[in-house]
């Protein structure tokens, strides 16, 4: 590692950075009695806290903001991780969250001070409803995956007041791993469900495999590929006809809204994804937040408390003897309903269909300019995504990892790679309706050079990337030998 | 299909322009897979959209509705705590480039996030005094779910003893979390000073044959626990200590949990700067001893060399998550909450060794006087002796639901009434102070609560 300094230098961590004295923090003068404070028995306390920083202000405004310099973001360019969904986040919405009204409301407050924030709640969910022609939604879970979690819980609940929980959750092959895990939470064995040759759910198959012992399908849709599953009504019925319910990961909701609804599809109950299609921004990894539609049949079941309006008064329902109780603290993660509840009035109902017909639109062109060069596993026609893979460029060693990897010397964060499961090498491309046609035209380009460089030079995209801050990193030695906390002996190394 | 959108760069001309390069005709005709009748004929029921002025003036209106008293005015904890977010903070996530990235997946191109993760994991250990963290999880009440779900598969003992003093939404998580599996949550009960009794968790491991006991520390009524003693208690039963932490800024002045022997500590990081924001987004944190390793859930970042040897991140372990295990994964999380971790890491540097000391002393000399002062207020006590943290119970002279409803009309909210989550307590008003709350305002509610009777 160099010491050199240049603009591009390797950021040292805060502990490196800290020298004992510095401070970065005053308090106001303590306004009691001070001893007050001083009667804390000693068994219970301690000096200060082994190894924490001594920093300035100055310094550690530098510090993150050096380390923000290393990121690719939204707002540098497209973004394209398919299933991901990653759009602008309009930069009104972090105006609006912070707003004192909405920012600084404690969750214990009476409910008679907090309507505002109980009417939000409020009027978000019945936004979501109409967006998704479902009854109700919960909005507490924290993201998708708790999302998902949390309908299976509701679906469990449904079918023991049956009088049977039923054993197995279906899932097809193509989804997403957290469906699976999800499942297994909720105490159910999960069986997976081959695609068919176009990477839809097998509808024979499912007929067959329909018994009283599978309690839920979970349905991608559109599936991972960016296909839609068009026999979803069909696949509805055969579910039913069953006794098992229909759950829609609505990770992939952008490619339809204002087209169509969940609701009107045989679908009982699905998450959707705020940081996904409501735009709220994903912060190198959440908060995010995974709201639950249901329809009628699986209220009962709803996390509490529930948001109701009485008169003119909006009030929280704690006493429902049906709810599978509390996924986490309080009502979720408030602070992106603000922000989704924002992105749906800014766009309103010919907004949000204009977002999904774009998003689609993008997807298309993409597909259809890089179609020639790179493989296209699945040729259904695709929504708001696609999916290419490696194989055309089998004979040049040159793999999905390593187009990933020079993507970002062009300047673009790479698709998704090696997802969905079933496409070996794949390539998962997500545009998103934020792109505009010239930003779609330099990524295009990029991966038609990438194609001709793997045929003329491969060695350079296999050592790529070259330009960014450091270069490919050693995740196996990572794994290997976990380093996951610094301390003076990780510096000395 | 409606107007240009400010948010949408395509114009009418480029979607004509693009529909000729794919060989569509229209839109309408991308949407084929989609059977007709599901198809939607008229637009959805929703207002028209709004321009970003009349937006601003829109949620302006309805934040303005939430009619709170002065901030300093509150007196609430219960789970979430109001204190000072330095300036900085909210600058420095509001860098686009930390709030507008994904989940670090391409780790030359996410070595900020990265790095920031590696030194909220390593802020964690030090606050906790254990050797390894996560990159964070939904809110303190999951993180605890998942703590009993990651000691149950070192001990698959199928019990698990809680304190009656848990906070009681993180025990009704726990329970819908583990509603389908087969662990038992045993509650044991607390001693008339307020504090968690470990000859009841002895009770529950001895007789229940736990494999873990769950202590909050300082306990949801404020009350500080024996950490060793239930350390010892677990430990002798072969059973793990899971200590949970709702509010850390104690931790700048009592024992790393760890140093007294947790196991594990789940516990609720907002309180370091991350907005009120009714209740989310929050962070919950989770660290262990190294034994868990391989069983703890979420994303974990690593330190690396890249091929020049220059020193990086990554995301590491990776064959305990998700979407590589699948259903066999050490838990379903993906996304979490990294911007609140940011928050949390940055309010630890800032406040750092001496600082986050002092506001501790800070909050806790306001809420020793505050409990003073209140118990000795006409008619009102304090039910329980054990030491508190910035926390307390005070027994009002009339139910508490009616004390808080009264004094909100006189521009106060003194708390939580503790009825609203347990019967046989209609009295009991949980106070909470902290640096936000003036003196002024500690003696005005006070003088209120003396006329209650």
């Amino acid at each position: 590692m160099t010491d050199t300094r240049t603009l591009r230098a390797p950021e040292k961590l805060l502990f490196e950075l800290s020298r004992p004295g510095r401070r970065g923090f005053a308090l106001p003068p303590l306004d009691v009695p001070t001893g007050d404070g001083a009667g804390l028995d000693p068994r219970y306390t301690r000096d200060a806290i082994e190894g924490f920083p001594e920093l300035s202000e100055v310094e550690i405004v530098r510090h993150y903001t050096r380390l923000s310099r290393l990121n690719y973001a939204i707002d540098l360019g497209l973004y394209p991780l398919g299933s991901c969904t990653m759009k602008y986040n309009p930069k009104v919405h972090e105006t609006v969250a912070r707003l004192p009204g909405f920012a600084d409301s404690h969750p214990q407050l009476p409910a008679a001070a907090a309507q505002g924030c109980l009417r939000l709640m409020h009027d978000l969910e019945r936004a979501l409803c109409a967006i998704c022609g479902m009854d109700r939604f919960t909005l507490q879970p924290a993201a998708g995956a708790q999302g998902e979690l949390t309908g299976i819980m509701m679906a469990r609940a449904y079918h023991r007041e049956r009088g049977n929980p039923r054993q197995v959750v279906l899932i097809p092959d193509s989804a997403h791993g957290t469906n699976p895990a999800s499942a297994h939470i909720a105490g159910y064995r999960v069986e997976q469900l081959p695609s068919n040759e176009r990477g839809c759910v097998d509808l024979a198959a499912l007929r067959r495999r329909m018994s009283p012992d599978i309690a839920l399908l979970m349905l991608t849709n559109p599936n991972t590929l960016g296909v839609f599953e068009g026999e979803i009504q069909e696949i509805a019925s055969a579910v039913h006809a069953g006794g098992a319910l229909l759950y829609m990961d609505g990770a992939n909701l952008n490619a339809f809204v204002g087209v169509a609804r969940p609701g009107d599809m045989g679908v009982d109950l699905h998450h959707l994804n705020l940081h996904k299609t409501f735009s709220t921004p994903h912060g190198g990894g959440g908060p995010g937040a995974g709201p639950v539609g249901v329809k009628r049949h699986l209220e009962p079941f709803l996390p509490v408390p529930t948001v109701e309006k009485e008169g003119e008064t909006f009030v929280l329902h704690h006493d429902r003897p049906k709810s599978i109780g509390k996924v986490r603290s309080f009502f979720g993660n408030f602070g992106m309903f603000v922000r989704a509840f924002a992105y749906i009035l800014a766009l309103g109902p010919d907004g949000l269909r204009r977002m999904a017909e774009t998003a689609v639109l993008n997807a298309n062109y993409l597909r259809r300019k890089l179609e020639a060069a790179y493989h296209l596993p699945y040729d259904a026609p695709s929504l708001h995504e696609v999916v290419f893979s490696d194989r055309n460029l089998e004979d040049t060693g040159v793999h999905t990892l390593d187009i990933a990897k020079r993507l970002m010397d062009y300047g673009f964060h790479p698709p998704t790679i090696y997802f969905p499961l079933i496409v070996k090498g794949a390539l998962m491309i997500e545009p998103t309706e934020s792109e505009s046609r010239e930003e779609l035209d330099a990524f295009i380009d990029a991966m038609l050079r990438i194609d001709q460089e793997a045929r003329s030079n491969p060695d350079l995209v296999r050592t790529a990337p070259h330009t960014t801050p450091v270069r490919r990193l050693d995740e196996v030695g990572a794994a290997r030998n976990p380093v996951i906390r610094w301390t003076p002996d990780t510096s000395a190394r | 299909m409606g107007d240009v959108h400010r948010y949408i760069p395509a114009s009418d001309a480029d979607r004509e322009s693009m529909l000729r390069e794919i060989g569509a005709k229209s839109i309408d005709e991308l949407f084929a897979t989609i059977p007709p009748a599901l198809r939607l004929k008229e637009p959805l029921p929703l207002a028209a959209a709004l321009s970003e002025q009349e937006l601003l003036q829109e949620m302006s209106r309805r934040a303005r509705d939430s009619r709170q008293p002065a901030p300093g005015a509150q007196f609430l904890g219960g789970g979430a705590y109001r204190h000072h977010s330095p300036v900085l903070v909210d600058h420095l996530i509001s860098r686009t480039e930390f709030y507008s990235s994904y989940t670090p997946y391409q780790p030359e191109i996410s070595q900020g996030t990265l790095q920031a993760i590696f030194e909220f994991q390593t802020l964690v250990c030090q606050l906790t005094e254990l050797d390894i963290s996560n990159a964070s999880m939904y809110d303190g009440a999951s993180a605890l779910a998942e703590a009993i779900l990651m000691a149950e598969r070192v001990t698959h003992r199928g019990r698990v003893a809680v304190s009656d003093r848990l906070h009681p939404e993180y025990l009704q998580v726990c329970r819908t979390y583990l509603a389908s599996l087969d662990i038992d949550l045993a509650p044991f009960g607390s001693r008339p000073d307020g504090s968690a009794d470990p000859e009841a968790a002895r009770r529950a491991l001895r007789e229940g044959k736990a494999g873990a006991v769950v202590v909050q520390h300082p306990n949801f009524f404020g009350c500080l626990e024996e950490i060793e003693t239930f350390a010892a208690a677990a430990h002798e039963a072969g059973a793990h200590l899971i200590v949970v932490v709702t509010e850390p800024v104690a931790l700048g002045l009592l024992k790393g949990p760890g140093r007294q022997g947790a196991d594990i500590v789940a516990g609720e990081g907002h309180s370091f700067g991350v907005p009120l924001s009714y209740g989310g987004p929050y962070l919950g944190f989770l660290a262990a001893r190294q034994a868990f390793l391989r069983s703890m859930p979420g994303r974990i970042v690593g330190e690396t060399r890249d091929v020049d040897g220059r020193r990086g991140y990554v995301l590491t372990l990776s064959t305990r998550e998700q979407h590589i295990r699948r259903e066999k994964a050490t838990s379903n999380i993906c996304t979490n909450e990294g911007l609140c971790a940011l928050i949390a890491s940055i309010f630890m540097a800032v406040a750092g060794r001496a600082g986050l000391r002092d506001l501790a002393l800070h909050n806790h000399a306001k809420a020793a006087y505050a409990r003073r002062t209140l118990a000795a207020a006409r008619g009102c006590s304090a039910p329980y002796a054990a030491p508190v943290f910035n926390e307390f119970t005070v027994r009002l002279p009339v139910p508490a639901e009616q004390a808080v409803r009264h004094l909100l009309d006189r521009g106060l909210v003194p708390g939580i009434p503790l009825s609203r989550y347990f019967s046989g307590m209609e009295r009991d008003l949980l106070v909470c102070v902290t640096e936000t709350n003036p003196r002024a305002e500690i003696d005005r509610l006070a003088d209120e609560l003396g006329r209650l009777s």
